[in-house]
């Protein structure tokens, strides 16, 4: 078959792979209709985040059709299937997986004592994300295996098109979890920084769970012309001061809810000089990240407000204002998508037509053509906010 | 063997293999850049650890701190252009190549012993930077975006019932005050959720 292949440093090609077979049980065999990649999966390739090894397949957003299944698999799945693939595999039998906590599965990371040492505690396995999540083969590809299949899979049905379903593996879930877990009021301003996919989701989410205002924040005006659509305040921190804007929003209380859609690879810039020493510190291994996000939301965020972080950080981050954050007495809350805990009703939701999250694609492409699409989402060019793939 | 092939001994027994490689993603100015990072590290550890022989050679005695500094300098412009910022690494390399021709081109001069070596030199340091602008422009190009060419997405708003009827069309998970909860919330409970705000 075909596949995404990490093969080093900004160097993704679309190879020849040996097929992927059954090797345990409750395994099954997907073969992919349509995959997409994610805003993480660029933190791969510029191998920020470690533990990838040439030979290694991307992607953990996937859906498809199962071709087959392992003996162990019970009635929840079956051959023809239609399902879409969350990005975390659960076992749904082990103390997190039933309360809940799906992305901290405890049996699902094959390579638990890796992860130990990295983490203190071993995650979830993932699809197509380093071996300190399990090493498992990527969705960019035109077959899966898919670990625990029986419970990590969401069925959908006939009739709704891959383009509004596809998202339920991670971004949706992701911006639904980011907003949920600020607990969003009705006389919330929420603010969100970084209108990238996630980003994105993260604004309809926030819209749709009431807050009276949501800002924006990036720098690209065609992101930022999408997030006005879906009925957000933009503010373009190229041309204008974040801290003050968001001051004057809020008659200078700053905002009640933070959320930090950006992660590790914040726009490096002159007018951010913090942005300029830690990308330094990055070229030189004595910092993971650049966390200019993190800074500026706990210095412009109200007093007891809550800082929302679904973007991804890989490790050490310095200069972080642990002073300003325990005084104003903010709250944290942060993690990978416990997708399960969110799919059935966001499957509905896009069943009702309340959201359609095909909106974000503005790139379809084959399979072949995604190492070139790699490059044109990582240099923003075309106006790429969103690749879609399909083998 | 490959890199893909030998870690393998990482993967389980089941995991897929590569058997043909296709197309990198990496473009041609990229891999010029990493090549011309990696030479400028090499050239700057020679002119860190070795000032003493280089200055020599040139005829530029007793400014072995001066070639020491050329190599912090050269390595600091190495490391910049493996990164991503590929494109200010490499004409920070231009702008370094400027300042070492300003440092050669006193040593051409007759009183030098070792003139023709400080030419050979110069010849060397014009020869690439003429490389080194050929692959900052390049790199520069290939990552730019396109100016004037702006997508519209205004009409994009995910919501196709409109952004006035989503406005808390969700707002009833709020009605369970507890993230434990509402992770068990069943599809369309809010409907029965007491309203909220």
């Amino acid at each position: 078959m075909r596949a995404l292949v990490w093969h080093g440093k900004e160097d993704i090609r679309c190879d020849s792979v040996s097929d992927p077979q059954i090797e345990h049980p409750r395994d099954a065999i997907i073969k992919v209709t349509s995959c997409a990649i994610c805003g993480s999966d660029l933190h791969l390739f510029h191998n920020f985040i470690p533990a990838m090894l040439p030979g290694d397949i991307m992607g953990h957003e996937t859906m498809g059709e199962v071709v087959e299944v392992g003996s162990g698999v019970d009635g929840r799945l079956a051959v023809g299937d239609r399902v879409v693939i969350p990005f975390t595999i659960t076992c749904g039998e082990c103390d997190q997986c039933r309360a809940g906590n799906f992305s901290v599965c405890q049996r699902s990371n094959r390579n638990k004592a890796l992860a130990d040492k990295a983490f203190g505690h071993a995650t979830a396995g993932l699809f197509g994300y380093t071996h300190l999540t399990g090493g498992y083969p990527g969705g960019q590809a035109e077959y899966l295996r898919v670990p625990f299949a029986d419970t990590t899979h969401i069925k959908v049905p006939d009739g709704i098109p891959d383009e509004k379903l596809l998202f339920l593996s991670d971004i949706l879930p992701t911006g639904w979890q980011a907003a949920v877990q600020a607990e969003i009021e009705p006389t919330d301003t929420v603010a969100i920084w970084g209108c990238g996919p996630v980003g994105q989701m993260a604004i309809r989410s926030a819209v749709l769970l009431g807050a009276e205002r949501v800002v924006a924040i990036d720098r690209l005006p065609e992101r930022l012309d999408m997030a006005e659509a879906g009925g957000a305040i933009p503010i373009n921190f190229e041309t204008e001061s974040v801290i003050d804007r968001l001051n004057d929003l809020t008659g200078g209380e700053g905002p009640h809810k933070c959320i930090d859609a950006t992660g590790l690879e914040s726009h490096v810039s002159a007018a951010q000089p913090d942005t300029l020493i830690d990308r330094m510190k990055q070229m030189i291994g004595l910092e993971t990240d650049r966390p200019h996000v993190l800074r500026e939301m706990i210095y412009v965020c109200r007093p007891a407000g809550v800082l929302s972080i679904p973007g991804v950080y890989a490790g050490i981050d310095d200069g972080i204002p642990m002073g300003m954050l325990m005084n104003k007495g903010l709250t944290v809350r942060t993690g990978q998508t416990h997708v399960a805990r969110w799919s059935d009703d966001l499957l509905r939701r896009i069943e009702d037509g309340q959201i359609d999250p095909s909106f974000v694609i503005t790139h379809k492409a084959r399979l072949e053509d995604g190492p070139d699409m790699y490059r044109v989402f990582r240099d923003k060019q075309d106006g790429c906010v969103k690749v879609f793939l399909q083998p | 063997m490959s890199l893909a092939n030998l870690s393998r001994i990482a993967r389980a027994e089941g995991d897929p293999k590569v058997l043909q490689t296709g197309r990198s993603s990496l473009p041609t100015a990229d891999r010029v850049a990493r090549s011309l990072g990696w030479f400028s590290i090499a050239l700057g550890l020679t002119e860190l650890f070795a000032p003493g022989a280089i200055a020599r050679t040139l005829g530029l005695d007793g400014r072995k701190g001066l070639v020491r500094a050329y190599g912090a300098r050269e390595i600091g412009a190495g490391v910049v252009s493996l990164s991503t910022e590929r494109s200010l690494g490499l004409w920070s390399r231009v702008a370094g190549d400027a300042l070492d021709l300003a440092t050669l081109a006193p040593a051409l001069g007759r009183d030098n012993p070792k003139r023709r070596a400080a030419a050979l030199a110069f010849t060397l340091v014009a020869g690439v930077a003429l490389i080194d602008v050929v692959a900052a422009g390049s790199a520069t190009a290939v990552h730019a975006r396109a100016p004037n060419r702006r997508r519209n997405y205004r009409d994009r708003s995910g919501f196709p019932q409109g952004v006035a009827a989503a406005r808390g069309a969700a707002a009833a998970l709020r009605a369970h005050d507890d993230l434990a909860t509402a992770r068990r919330l069943p599809a369309g409970s809010e409907a029965k959720a007491p309203a909220v705000g």
